[in-house]
């Protein structure tokens, strides 16, 4: 029960703070970071994307097919989909964070936000996939 | 505690209103507006590899419609939201290594990313539309 600062904890921790032995929950910077890496992902992806999209101008079907198909083109697309969906959940989340102050609406936009991510990112994913492997 | 004040009208912080608008505070709104416009139109992006997945009618359904004039046009604009996205994005990470913070790095930054965006997105254009044929 001493109350002396001497245990290598910070002399600002209370009695109870010390009982508890919660500190910091350490994931204060995870989306910031987050952000940053798909951030550079997104850069090295969208150049790869951006040409594929190209070669597909005016494609018809069998061609669009046919590319889609091919396994280079389809990992970068599924990497495309997980990096972006990644990146735009937590960005419209800060905007969300920043703009809704009504906190009921506030929770329900962020569930909605996650919602919407996480289906374009499974429904991009299936389509690839579906024409990688089942034609 | 019943008949004490609702609300005490405490003064705020001053928000955007207030100030006047600055080139590279608009080079931010339209960082965040761009990226709001990017998030639904991954719509368009999952509707395309969808319609590839499904049949040649879904497939030439998404290209009348990505095709029309209406079409192009988002499609267009969706190109200059992403590079200008892409390159206001370059230019956080110049300022997350702490560079670029001075004044005239700051313009001269911001002005990067509008010309650049703009002369991607119609180099970029003609190239497709070249491809197209």
């Amino acid at each position: 029960m001493s109350s002396t600062p001497s245990h290598g904890h910070s002399p600002m921790r209370t009695p109870l703070g010390k009982v508890r032995g919660l500190g910091a929950a350490k994931s204060g910077t995870t989306d910031f970071f987050k952000q940053r890496v798909t951030g550079l992902a997104n850069l090295i992806l969208m150049v790869f994307f951006i040409g594929i999209v190209i070669s597909l101008a005016g494609a018809d079907y069998a061609r669009a097919h046919a590319t889609l198909g091919h396994p280079f083109v389809a990992v970068v697309i599924l990497l495309t989909l997980l990096s972006v969906t990644t990146h735009m959940r937590i960005g419209m989340q800060v905007v969300i964070e920043d703009y809704v102050h009504t906190e009921g609406l506030k929770v329900l936009l962020i569930v909605a936000n996650t919602f919407f991510s996480i289906a374009v990112a499974l429904a991009g994913a299936f389509a690839v996939l579906k024409i990688s492997l089942g034609g | 505690m019943a008949d004490s004040p609702q609300r005490i009208d405490r003064p705020l912080s001053p928000h955007l209103q207030i100030y006047r608008p600055l080139f590279t505070m608009m080079m931010s709104i339209v960082h965040r507006i761009t990226g709001v416009g990017l998030y639904f139109g991954t719509a368009i992006l999952v509707w395309w590899l969808l319609a590839a997945a499904s049949s040649p009618s879904a497939y030439a359904t998404f290209q009348s419609v990505a095709g029309s004039p209406l079409g192009l046009l988002v499609l267009f604009g969706y190109t200059w939201a992403l590079l200008h996205h892409a390159l206001g994005g370059v230019r956080h990470f110049i300022w997350d290594f702490i560079h670029g913070f001075g004044p005239q790095e700051r313009v001269l930054l911001a002005k990067a990313t509008l010309v650049g965006s703009v002369a991607l997105t119609v180099i970029l254009w003609i190239v497709g539309l070249a491809m197209k044929g």
